[in-house]
């Protein structure tokens, strides 16, 4: 398990493209948005946590189609799926290593974002503890959505219409946390919310993962 | 494929389950469809020419609570049609019913076109009413997460190419798509309050819509239930017949 997911490490930081890519896209999402909205500090301001959160999410979709696509064409999956390691931990692994490659870049860069879009101070503690609780279910989400999709040719469009549905949940929970944290109201609800989504879909979703990859597989 | 070859053969089974052989299930339906269409139209056409004309308006709404007709019975089957979905998706995958899936496959266009009107009618009522089309409700605001929930559900299954494959893969988001669509749910329920009123049917509830409207609501719903069978039927005879047909097509090819 170790070396499976040191292997899908080493291949995010040396292939180049995955691991930067997400984060540059999530600078992007948030230098747009003032483009979009207007520079109005104090709107900015208002709706800074949302923004914050979906292109966060965005950027998490975005390194989606690669997660599986590369094992696919090369035969790797076939063989995790013989290996004596369940297919279901394999697919732990690997989303494992997706949420340390996209997902935590992500939350230690939002708080610099945060500053570009001119968020409240003591929203940067919330928005901060909101990703780190909410970005792991994106990417066991994620996983899901790419073993559903491994064998489609041009699936990355396909995928997005099946997995953002999914993200709905995690995304209310997520940004009401941080938007709540913004202005200075209680968290705790929606945070505990977020953890237990987060929780639960870490249990189960991997299940579905696998069921979704073995018929790809076939 | 290989799942279904391997089992033995199993005695012929009898009652609700020989309807699984394609054969036996489109002579059933071919038998009933008449049934169906026919109740269908007359409850339809009776529940809503007494919903339209022969009941009186609401003192507060006028006529605009008519469209109650059309509303409360396509989003009672779009959700049904899901739950549908989500019971044919299940026996496919416990027991391999090609019907099954077909079926599945086939409520699917049904459930979002009763999604749409739904959505529609939601918001031509709501205009009035409210004085907006849209609005962020959590009941609106499901009822449109579900309707992408349809649209990827229906995307899967054009995308892939092998049946099999698909009802397998379909089957797996169905299931899932049904917590997440749950979860959703309740969701937004946190996330933002009510505009939508409450359940209008509800048995244990003391406040429900007045009598007067509500048997021709009834006939209206079992019309709509009857039409919801009816299409699904239809269309799953024709999944199976198009699978036959590809059947032939490939023999004929290989020869």
């Amino acid at each position: 398990m170790r070396a499976l997911l040191t292997r899908d490490l080493m291949l995010a930081f040396r292939a180049g493209g995955g691991f930067g890519l997400g984060l540059a896209f999530f600078l992007i999402v948030t230098v747009l948005v003032p483009f979009g909205v207007g520079p109005n500090s104090e709107l900015l301001s208002r709706i800074a946590p949302g923004i914050l959160w979906l292109g966060a999410l965005l950027a998490c979709l975005l390194s989606l189609d690669r997660l599986l696509a590369l094992d696919w064409e090369d035969g790797t999956l076939d063989l995790l799926a013989t290996s004596p390691l369940p297919l279901e931990a394999a697919l732990s692994i690997k989303a494992l290593a997706h949420w340390i490659t996209t997902g935590l870049p992500l939350v230690l860069a939002a708080p610099v974002l945060g500053i570009l879009l001119n968020l409240p101070t003591p929203g940067y503690t919330w928005l901060v503890l909101s990703l780190l609780l909410g970005t792991p279910a994106l990417s066991v989400i994620g996983t899901f959505g790419a073993a559903l999709t491994v064998g489609v040719k041009r699936g990355g469009l396909l995928m997005s219409l099946l997995v953002l549905p999914l993200y709905v949940p995690t995304l209310i929970f997520g940004a009401e946390a941080a938007r709540r944290g913004a202005t200075g109201m209680d968290t705790t609800t929606s945070l505990l919310m977020l953890a237990g989504i987060t929780a639960g879909v870490i249990a189960i979703m991997p299940f579905a993962s696998a069921a979704a990859l073995r018929v790809n597989l076939r | 494929m290989s799942l279904t070859e391997d089992t033995p053969t199993p005695k012929r089974p009898s009652g609700f389950w020989s309807y699984a052989n394609p054969v036996k299930f489109l002579g059933l339906s071919e038998r009933i469809l008449p049934a169906f269409w026919g109740l269908a139209a007359v409850s339809l056409i009776v529940g809503l020419i007494w919903g339209f004309f022969f009941t009186p308006d609401d003192f507060r709404q006028g006529s605009t609570v008519k469209i109650i007709y059309l509303h409360v019975p396509s989003a009672l089957m779009a959700i049904n049609a899901w739950f549908m979905m989500l019971v044919a998706s299940l026996i496919w995958i416990v027991r391999r019913h090609h019907v099954s899936a077909l079926a599945a496959k086939a409520a699917a266009p049904v459930g979002v076109v009763m999604t749409l009107i739904a959505l529609f009618t939601g918001a031509v009522w709501g205009q009035p009413m409210w004085g907006t089309w849209w609005a962020w409700d959590p009941r609106l605001t499901s009822f449109l997460i579900l309707f992408l929930f349809y649209l990827g559900y229906i995307a899967l299954w054009e995308a892939i190419e092998d049946p099999d494959t698909a009802a397998d893969l379909t089957s797996v988001l169905c299931l899932v798509g049904s917590v997440f669509a749950v979860l959703s749910r309740y969701a937004v329920n946190f996330w933002n309050q009510g505009l939508h009123q409450g359940a209008s049917l509800s048995l244990d509830k003391e406040e429900n819509v007045a009598d007067v409207f509500y048997i021709p609501l009834l006939v209206c719903i079992a019309g709509f239930v009857f039409l919801f069978l009816a299409l699904v039927l239809y269309r799953t005879g024709t999944e199976i017949r198009l699978r036959r047909a590809r059947a032939l097509q490939a023999r004929e090819a290989r020869t």
